[in-house]
Parts: structure tokens; sequence; C-alpha cells
């Protein structure tokens, strides 16, 4: 028994390291970044998408792995909550991820799950209405993660007609300062056409995109001390001008050359026939001169 | 290698555009500067030495300067702190102008004659209490009075010669108040009166010399006082009790505590909440009871009796001695259009010793404060003189029944600005007056000429610089064609509007605002804020532009506002209504009703929205873009989105009020970030193109959106004083946030930096002012947004084959693709405000304008603040105008565009555009008002003032005369040839 847990250890680390290998785009700003662990060939990063059943069964697993090292961590659970219009709000789905507590006293929240409920009966006649109306779909989470709701809850909006694809597609940004949400974004991955057209969705299923979003960190003003400065006196000899083609350094030259040879060529042309003229205007002369 | 010199001379040229100055010569051709000092709250005349006549004032703009009597002029002046308030001003030795500022902490001694700083002294102060200043009156010069001091629960007793502090008595444990400090002369024992706790009257005997306690007594009251108190004579006070409806005269003969008290209703019969006035006089008080002013007269038994009652608003100045042991105060009330200002003997109220009726302008409201002098007239009887100070803080000298001189000092407290056009100069309005005659024009240009030869004389010079100040008829009340001539709508917080003008800064009319409805509740609104409400282009010639006053009853956030609508070229009400709701925001749309109105938007503090103006066809506009119409609020530490939802008429019959609901949230969390400023682009501003080339031939597509606001938040430890945390305590982060769907774009955190946070965002960047506390210096960042979403658009065959995307709808609702970029540069200044110039195309690259805690304004090229400059640019990078990176942002003294000015206390720039591209207005405003016009790229599509045209048509004419001359020379050289 140990054994095949091992192993499936084994795989599943694998299968984050094929996740890491396939990763290289897109995460640049992306400090922390959730993903379903069920999914493993999955090429989007940061998804966590549709909520089948089969999926939730294996997020414990990994649950359990994170969890083991360290006991500052702890997994906190806080759940998405949606309005249709003007209506109240109910649960839609749970978002779960490890708190993670840093030695200098700093949260940070890891490995973010999301399970999305699927639309209930009502809710989607709901949600259709919307997208007659042109309404705004309304999503809310609570803006501390350990004290939920904290002290008000952070609402995002988008009108319903956004959505609609093949699926409901949705994209969430998460940003968070330690264990407090400050804000999310909330709306379709891609553009949203304007004017914004009825269209129903095909699946009645979410594909969801999280990220989690920390702040920056500025760089630091650059400082320059005195040997940078007089390194920058010399650089004359350090760093020599790119070479450049021919034609962009001499162009100046080369145009009037050019002017000047076309010139002679088509003055040369008229000479050819010029010497017959040149003849009869030197007759003409002579008796002019006989005339004096 | 030419090419070499060539590209050197470019950069050359490039860097010589940075290196912006003035001539000598050229200042004040296109600025003016005006100096105030603010609403005075003291005065103190000083008429000892002949000649030079002056009155000492201190201000609540926190200035103390001393005015000549005659002109009204400056003699000189001084701008305390902001946080620097004055609480008392006194004349010490008879040459030291002593004032009482913070509390009572700081006690400053000013050299009467040139206003240098004698000596100042900080006073201990343990608590906030009032404080009082109390200088003795010494009529022998050489025996030295201590100045006795209250403030901040410590009396102290100053030297008058060189501050220094003789003696100190600590009162802070028995919470012990100082009401007054009576100083009989010709004794060096100081009577010092206070209440602790309001209940209990205390009189300390206090040695002057030694600061001992010679006597104490003390006696409880038990109503308990209100603290309002006049003193009468030397030995007794009269003060209210906590009920406002009993007086009590407390007489303190040799240190014994007498109360006596006299119940109002006894004085009047329809007795109410009294209060007294502040106005001293001697053996007699005034009191405000019911509207009514009544003059009761303090008997030598503490005997209270009315002698006099006015029944309209009077303003009083206090007594003042006149021959004779008698005593003179002046009373200042109106009728219609005129004031009466009435000099009366205080123990005889019969005697008027002055009485002189005054126009007075309707605009300047009513009479806040006189303050009395007298002189010795030719005839050797008594003359008096009032200075008194209006509602719209405007400062008057009366004299002789006439008005000697006015400063408008409202101007000192300006809220709001925004600019107006002229009216255009129609044909046959005397334009050709102010026009020179030909003999003249030539006269001026062979003068510039003669200048610009080096031929002029030391007269010429003069002549030509006065020429030159009055010329091209910059005053003129037209439009021109380089639109330099324009009008300045200034709001004051009295609630007057001023337009100035930009030639010369004269007022070209004022305005003070009147309450609709001239209810009791709001007697004046006070002005908050200024919008262009119709703006006709179309009917420019036969329609006046009107800009929207909004006003508000009351300092508090729920009090009913006020609209005004008022003619911008007469200055004349057009309209103004009462609103009855409450103003927290007021959003002008991009929409336009047809008669060119502006609609506005104005969010009340229930949530609703109401639409202005308040027509059908606004309505009906309004309601074709009811679903794209989002706004926003920001709280302490929440930002939320919402939208229109529906009419209000559930709640209300009002059709032009919405509701709205909540489409998102930022929530800040209130343990680690405070929103400390906000900023969004200005919405009148012009962005010329959307691409930047890069020197690679690179596009980057600037993302431009009118829906960014720029938030900074600290944390709340770091909210204080610069200095007051360590930097691993607070931090500084900056945001980026869509005000539509509430997305963050952006967000930075810069640890180890403090506020305070000044910002200014134009186009796609926004440059920010902060402290860094690690480094122990301001920086300044700046941060620049590009749209990733377009950047395929590069290619020119997409472009033509119609495969782009640049025509297609942009909407909120997309994900944006952007991307940042941003750099950090130390500044070596304090800040006190940043501004950008803006242009009527946007063409002219930028200036900043930084207004430097020296009170002056830097103008700095955006070039410098650009995140793509680099250790080592390239010569590609060199030629786009990429200055190397330094850590440091240049200060250089030739971009000061205030040059030898300073605008005191500076609180805000504002920019304009003119019709020239090259060109913008400066206007900048604090206690100083200053006016300039700027050329951030010189001015490339128009010639200079000092253009000399003679020149050009002396080479003309000289030209010519040489070709007919040389031709004329040819012909008789071939015509002789010929015949040879």
């Amino acid at each position: 028994m140990a054994k095949l847990t091992l192993l499936f250890f084994l795989s599943i680390l694998i299968f984050s390291s094929s996740i890491a290998f396939q990763s290289d785009e897109l995460l640049v700003d992306d400090d922390e970044f959730g993903l379903e662990g069920a999914k493993p060939r999955s090429t989007d990063l940061h998804t966590s998408s549709s909520s089948s059943p089969q999926q939730q069964q294996q997020t414990p697993t990994i649950r359990r792995r994170y969890s083991d090292p360290t006991d500052l961590d702890s997994k906190v659970q806080f759940t998405l909550e949606h309005a249709f219009g003007d209506s109240d709000f109910s649960p839609a789905g749970t978002f779960s991820a490890r708190l993670k507590t840093w030695s200098h006293g700093g949260k940070t929240l890891t490995k973010l799950r999301f399970s999305r409920n699927d639309f209930s009966a009502e809710e989607k006649d709901a949600f259709k209405n919307l997208l007659k109306g042109d309404d705004f779909y309304r999503i809310r989470l609570p803006s501390n993660v350990v004290k939920p709701p904290g002290r008000e809850f952070v609402i995002a909006s988008v009108r319903a007609r956004c959505l609609p694809r093949d699926g409901l597609d949705e994209h969430f940004i998460i940003h968070m300062e330690g264990a407090n949400i400050l804000a999310v974004s909330y709306g379709s991955p891609g553009a949203c056409q304007y004017p914004r057209q009825l269209k129903l969705p095909a699946k009645w299923s979410f594909n969801s995109h999280t990220i989690l979003k920390s702040s920056e960190q500025a760089p630091r003003t650059p400082i320059f001390t005195e040997e940078i400065l007089g390194s920058e006196n010399v650089e004359g000899e350090v760093e020599p001008p790119p070479e450049r083609s021919f034609w962009a350094k001499y162009w100046m030259y080369l145009i009037p050359l050019g002017l000047v040879v076309m010139n002679a060529v088509t003055q040369a042309s008229n000479m050819a026939e010029e010497p017959a003229g040149g003849q009869a205007g030197g007759a003409q002369m002579q008796p002019a001169a006989r005339r004096r | 290698m030419a090419i070499r010199v060539f590209l050197t001379l470019l950069l050359f040229l490039s860097s010589a555009i940075l290196s912006f100055a003035l001539y000598e010569d050229q200042a004040g051709l296109t600025d003016w500067h005006q100096r105030y000092i603010g609403k005075v709250k003291h005065a103190v005349f000083h008429t000892q030495k002949t000649g030079r006549k002056r009155v000492i004032v201190s201000t609540e703009e926190n200035v103390v300067a001393s005015l000549d009597l005659r002109h009204g002029e400056i003699f000189w002046r001084h701008v305390l702190g902001t946080k620097d308030a004055i609480d008392g001003v006194g004349i010490a030795l008879g040459k030291y102008v002593i004032t009482l500022s913070s509390e009572g902490s700081t006690l400053r001694a000013w050299n009467l004659p040139d206003g240098q700083m004698v000596w100042e002294t900080s006073l201990h102060s343990a608590q906030h209490s009032k404080s009082l200043l109390s200088v003795p009156i010494n009529l022998k010069v050489d025996k030295d009075y201590p100045i006795i001091v209250f403030g901040g629960g410590y009396l102290h007793a100053v030297s008058a010669i060189d501050g220094e502090v003789l003696w100190k008595k600590d009162f802070t444990a028995e919470g012990f108040e100082v009401q007054r400090v009576l100083q009989p002369p010709g004794s060096s024992i100081i009577y010092v009166l206070g209440f602790i706790n309001f209940s209990e009257a205390v009189v300390y005997q206090i040695d002057s010399k030694s600061g001992e306690v010679v006597a104490e007594k003390s006696m409880m009251f038990p109503g308990g006082f209100s603290g309002e108190i006049s003193s009468v004579s030397s030995d007794k006070v009269v003060v209210l009790d906590s009920t406002r409806s009993i007086l009590v005269t407390i007489g303190f003969i040799d240190g014994d505590i007498s109360f006596q008290k006299t119940p109002i209703s006894d004085l009047v019969e329809d007795s109410g909440k009294a209060e007294i006035l502040s106005a001293l006089l001697s053996n007699m008080l005034a009191v405000k009871v019911n509207k009514r002013t009544l003059f009761v007269k303090v008997g030598g038994e503490g005997k209270l009796e009315v002698v006099d009652s006015l029944s309209d608003e009077t303003a009083m100045s206090d007594s003042l001695p006149v021959a004779d042991d008698q005593e003179a105060f002046a009373s200042v009330h109106h009728e219609g259009s005129k004031i009466h200002l009435m000099v009366k003997l205080v123990n005889e109220l019969d005697n008027v010793l002055l009485r002189e009726t005054i126009q007075m302008d309707q605009h300047r409201g009513r009479v806040h404060k006189v303050f009395m002098n007298n002189y010795i007239r030719t005839d050797r009887s008594n003359g008096f003189r009032a200075l008194i100070v209006m509602e719209d803080h405007s400062l008057l000298l009366l004299q002789q029944g006439a008005i000697v001189w006015s400063r408008e000092e409202g101007l000192a407290s300006v809220t709001d600005v925004t600019t107006a056009e002229l009216p255009l100069g129609k044909d046959g309005v005397s334009v050709a007056k102010v026009e020179h005659t030909l003999f003249e024009w030539l006269k001026g240009h062979v003068l510039k000429l003669k200048g610009s030869l080096l031929l002029a004389s030391p007269e010429d010079v003069v002549a030509i610089q006065e020429l030159r100040v009055k010329s091209s008829g910059k005053n003129k009340l037209t439009r021109d064609h380089n639109g330099f001539r324009k009008l300045i709508l200034a709001l004051t917080r009295p609630g007057k509007l001023f337009a100035l003008h930009t030639g010369d800064g004269r007022i070209v009319w004022s305005m003070l605002l009147k309450s609709p409805s001239n209810s009791q509740a709001c007697e004046r609104p006070n002005g908050i804020s200024l919008y262009q409400w119709q703006v006709p282009h179309h009917h420019a010639m036969d329609e006046n532009p009107s800009v929207l006053v909004v006003g508000k009853c009351g300092s508090d956030s729920s009090a009913p506002g006020v609209l005004s609508f008022v003619d911008v070229y007469t200055g004349k009400e057009i309209s103004s209504s009462d609103i009855g709701h409450s103003v927290v925001q007021v959003m002008p749309l991009p929409f336009t009703d047809s008669t060119e109105q502006r609609l506005h938007l104005i969010a009340d503090t229930v949530g609703h929205v109401h639409l202005y103006p308040k027509t059908s066809e606004a309505l009906s506009i309004f309601q074709r873009e009811f679903q794209n119409v989002y706004w926003y609020t920001v709280e302490a530490d929440i930002i939320r989105g919402h939208v229109m939802k529906g009419s209000c008429s559930s709640e209300t019959a009002d059709e032009y009020c919405f509701t709205t609901r909540e489409l998102w949230t930022v929530v800040f969390p209130s343990e680690s970030e405070k929103i400390i400023s906000t900023l969004t682009r200005k919405p009148n501003e012009v962005v010329h193109t959307q691409a930047k080339v890069n020197s690679d031939q690179d596009l980057l597509y600037k993302y431009v959106s009118r829906n960014l606001l720029f938030v900074a938040t600290v944390s709340p430890k770091g909210a204080g004083e610069i200095g007051s945390v360590t930097p691993e305590e607070s931090s500084l982060v900056v945001y980026l946030i869509d005000t539509i769907t509430g997305r963050i774009l952006h967000r930075l955190s810069h640890q180890g930096c403090q506020g305070p946070v000044h910002a200014v965002f134009s186009e796609n960047w926004v440059v920010y002012h902060y402290f860094n506390l690690r480094a122990h210096k301001y920086e300044v960042t700046v941060v620049e947004i590009y749209d990733q979403s377009r950047a395929e658009n590069k290619n020119v065959w997409k472009l033509i084959l119609g495969k782009h995307n640049l025509t297609a709808p942009i909407t909120s609702y997309s994900r944006p693709e952007v991307f940042t970029k941003s750099q950090s540069y130390f500044f070596a200044q304090s800040v006190k405000t940043i501004a950008v110039t803006s242009t009527a195309k946007g063409i002219t690259s930028k200036q900043l304008l930084i207004g430097t805690i020296g009170d002056q304004i830097l103008a700095l090229d955006k070039r410098f603040v650009d995140p793509r400059r680099t250790l080592n640019p390239s010569q590609a990078e060199k030629e786009e105008g990429i200055i190397p990176l330094t850590d440091t942002l240049p200060i250089i003294p030739q971009a000061y565009i205030t040059h030898s000015h300073k605008v005191e206390g500076l609180r805000g720039i504002v920019t304009a555009p003119s019709k020239l591209e090259s060109t913008t207005h400066v206007f900048a405003y604090g206690v100083d008002l200053f006016y300039t016009r700027l050329a951030p790229s010189k001015t490339y599509d128009s010639l200079t003032d000092d253009f000399s045209y003679a020149l050009l048509l002396i080479t003309i004419v000289a030209l010519v005369a040489a070709i007919y001359i040389t031709w004329v020379l040819s012909e008789k050289k071939e015509l002789s040839e010929k015949w040879r």
C-alpha cells in the first residue's frame, strides 16, 4: 500500500514537473498561480477548469503532500458567491488554498484550487434573463480569507453577454495582499465584442481560469557611484558605434554623385546629336563675320 | 565623419532646447505676479512716527504683513507655514512686531521698519489650549516690561528685547486656562485671571520680575462658564454662563474675586441665547441677542444696564483712547447699497464724532471686521480712519467718506480655477483705438532695431521695455488669433468668482455667490468647484459661454448644495437654484444638448445621482447612454464602482434623479493600506498620437483610457510626517485601476517609502513624488502603460488589407493586455504640487511643472522622466532624444518659470492650451497669484514678439535697390560693349 502511494506521489511529481516544463509563457508577472491538479496535460497553466467529480477526489492527495513538510502552512477555504442582476448573492463555488506563513510574519496564499458549482435550473433561467437584458452577472469574494468575510466583500461584475463561448468562459485575477483579497478582476479570458451579441452557451458548464497576483516590488532606484560616471567619460573607446551599411554612411555623397553622373550621361547623349548642329551654327557664323 | 558632426550638432541643438530660460529683459512681458495676504484677522496700527504710517496685519493665511496706509501696498510680508497659525499680534518697544503662533508655542519678533526677524523663541507647550498674547503698552521705552504669553498650559514671561524667557509657570496640572492677563501700568504685579474646567475662577497675582505667585484667590461658580469673555476695565471682566442666559461680572480688585449675575432677561424682554462680541470697549460690552446688538454699560459696582441697541447686523471695532480720557469706537452697518461708518464716544453714545456714508459694491457682501485708528487732522482735530474686512475677504481703508484703497484678499484663497475665452472682436468695435498710429508703429520698430543692433542708449532700452509691455494689445478684451488672451475664472473660499485677464492679471469682473432663496439657513453659500457649463461654438457670435459654480450651505457634507450659472463675458448670474440635495461629486458628462449645455451628474450622500440641466432633452440624451454611464466613489480605504440602475421615482417624484447599484469594490486591508492620493486624467486632455515609435522602428501603443484611476496607499503608520516611522514599517503601494470594471491594471509597492504623494496623470503615464526612507531622499517614479492587444498592428500589409483591429470599438469588458514600464529617480526637492503642460493638439512635448517647497515652479522636461532611459543609450536612441540615465533629476536654475518671483503658499497649478500649438497658459495660485505663458519646445510656430519687422523690410528694400542698381549698371555696360 505504501509503495502504491509512493508511486502515486512520484507520478504526480512527474506530472507536475511536466507542467512546469510546458509552462514558460505568460507567467512573467504572476507570483503564484493556482492550478487544479486533475488535468495534468492541460496546456493552460493557471487553469482550474470545470467541476467534474473525479477532479475533486484527487485534490486531497495533493493537499496532504504539501501540508506535511511545514506546520506553518494551513489550508483555507472561501466561497465564491454570485448574483444575477439585482438578486441576492448565493454560493457559486469554493476556492481552497494553502496559506503559507513566512518566518517574517507575512502570509501568502499558494496552490489555489477552484471548484465551480454548475448552474441549477433556476440559475440557468436567471442567467438567460441576464443575457436577454444585457445585464450584469456579479460575483463576490470575502476580503479576508482567514476570517471570512473580513471587513467587506470584494465585488466584481461583468456584462453577462461577455461570458458565453462554447461553454461559459470565465477568468479571475485575484489581487492579494497577505491574507487579504484587495480586488478581483472578473470577465471573459479574451475579448468581449462590442456591440455585445445575444448568444446562448452551448454547454452550461464553466471553464474557469484563475490567477493569483500579489504586489510587485518596485526596483530600487539606481545609484551611480563616481566610478561608473568616470568610466562613462572614457566610454568613447569602450563602445564603438555599430557599423553601418555603405549606403547609410555615404548616401549624402552618393545621391549628388548619381545626379552628376545622370546629368553627364544625358549631356553625353545630347552631345552625340550636337556635332551636326554645331557645325551648322559655325557655318552660319562665318557669313556674318564676313558681312562685318 | 560628416554624419557624426551632424549628429553631434543635432544633439547639441536638442540639449540647447533644455536650457530654456528667459532673458532678463523678457521678465514681465508675458507673466504677471500678484501678492496677497489673505483675510485679515488682527490689525495693529503704528502711528508713533509721523510720515511712515503703516498697519501691521495678521491673516487667516498665516501671513504677517506691514501695509502702507496711504496706498495699501505691502511694505513687507512673511508667510508662515500652513500649520503655523497666528494667534496674536502686538507691537513691543515701539519697534518690534510680536507674533504668537502655533497654538502659543512660537513667539517671534520682527523689526517694524523692514520686517527682518529679530528673535524667535520656542515656548514649551504640553497640551492643546487656547493661547493668549499680552504685550504691555508701555509709554516709557526704557523700562522693559515682559511679554506675557499663555499657551499649552504654561504661562511665560518673555523679554521683549531679546526674546529670553524670564520665567515660566506650569499650569498643566490644574487644568487652568488663562483668560485674561492684566498689567496695570506702573506696577510690578500682574493679575492673571483664568478658569479651571470653566467652573472655577482663579486670580493669581504674580510678580512680573520673578514670576513668583504673590497671592492666589479662587471661587467656584456653580453654573459653569461658556468661555466667552469680555474685559471691560482693568479690574472687571464679564462672562457668559454655560446656559448663555446669564451675564456674570467678575471683579478682581486687589485679587479679591466677586461675582455678580445679571440674567439677560433683565436687560431685554425677548431673551434668547446670548453671544458676547469680541470688541473691546472700555466699561462697556457688546452682546448679541436675537440678532440685536446690545451695548451694555458696566457700572462701578458691576451693575449692568443697556444703553443702546442696534437692530441690524453691525460690525464694531475696539475702543480707542482719544483726547481727554475718553474712548471712542467705530461701528459700521449696512443700508441698501451703502454702508454707514459711525465713530462714537463710549461714555456718551449720543455724541457721534464722525458719521460717514459710503457707497459699497454689492459684491463685497457684509462688513465682517472693523479696525479703527485716529489721527490728527490739519486743523488739529481728531480724524478717524477705519480698516474694514468684508465678507468676500477684501480689505478696504475708509477715510474722509471715501474708500482710499482696497485689496481683493479673497484671491489669496482660490479653491478652483478654470479658463474661458474672451468675446470675439466684432467689426467696428474700438479695436483701432488700441492700435498705434503708423508713425508710432514705425518709431517702435526703429527703436527695436536699435536694440537688436546694440545701438540703443539706456533711455531707449527703457522705452523699448515699456513698449514691449504695452505692445500687441495684450490687454484687449477680445479674443486674439493666437489664443493668448483669455479669462482665468477663479473661485475663492468666501464664494466669490473672479475673472482675471491673462494679459495683465486685472480683474475684469467679480461676483459674490448669493443664496437663491435668501433663506435664513443659508445666507451665503461657500464655493466648492467650477465647471464649464456652456461653451458655444455654433453660436459663438450671439451666445455667451457660461460656467457652473457649485456651492454649499455650511461646512457639513450633507449640507444642501447651490448651483449658480454665471455668464462669462459679463459676470452676471444667469440663474441660480437651491437643488435641495447634498453634493458629494460633480461629474461632467461627455454630452451636450442642442444649446451646447454640458450634461452634469451630481451625486448626493444618499447614493442617488441627479441629472442637470433639468430639461427633457437632456433626459432623452442621457437615457440613450444610460447603460454606459459608470461612476466611482473613493472612501477611506474602499473604492466602489457604480452603474445607473433606474429612476428613483418610486421614492421621489423627481424624474431627473437616478438610483445606482454597486458593480465592483476594491477593498484595501485597513491594517496595512490607507488611501492617501487618487488622481485621474484631465477629462479635456488631447492626445495627439496613440502610438510611439521606438528607435528600432518598433511601435508601442499607448494605453489611453479616460477611465484610469491612480491610487496611492501607505501603511497607516506611515501616514504621519516624514521620518516618524522606520523604513521597515512603512510602504507605499500605487495602483492603476480601471473605473468601469474595477480591474487593477498595475500595482507596484515601494518598500520603505512614505507619502505625501504628489502625482500627475497625463496621456498614458503617471509621475509621482514621494519620500524614500531608506535613501533619505525624495524620489520621483514614472509609470507608462502600453497596450499589448494592438501590438500586432505593425505590419503595413495588415493595415492595407484592413486586417487590423484599430477601428474595432474598445470595451472595458475585454481583458486588457497591458504592460507597464517604470523607473525611479531621486529628486532633490520637496514638492507641493505637480502639473503638466497642455497644448491645443497635444503635439508639443510636455513639461512637468513642479511646485517646489520654495514656492517656485520648476519646468522639467518629460524626457527626463522617461522609463526608457538607459545608462548608455545607443546612437539610435540618442537620436530619438533619450537622455543617458542618471540617478537624480536635474534642477536647472534657469528652468524656474517663476524666475525671481515666489508664489507664496503655493497650492495649485493650472494649465490651459492656447490656440497656438506651441504655447500653453500656466496659472499658479496660493497666497499669491502667478501667470505665465510657456512654450515647452520653444515657439516653433510663430515669430517672437521682438522679431524686427523693420530689419526685414529694410533688408528687402536694400536687396531690391541693389538688384535695380546692378541691373542698370549691367545694361549700361552691355550697351557700351555693343557700341564698341
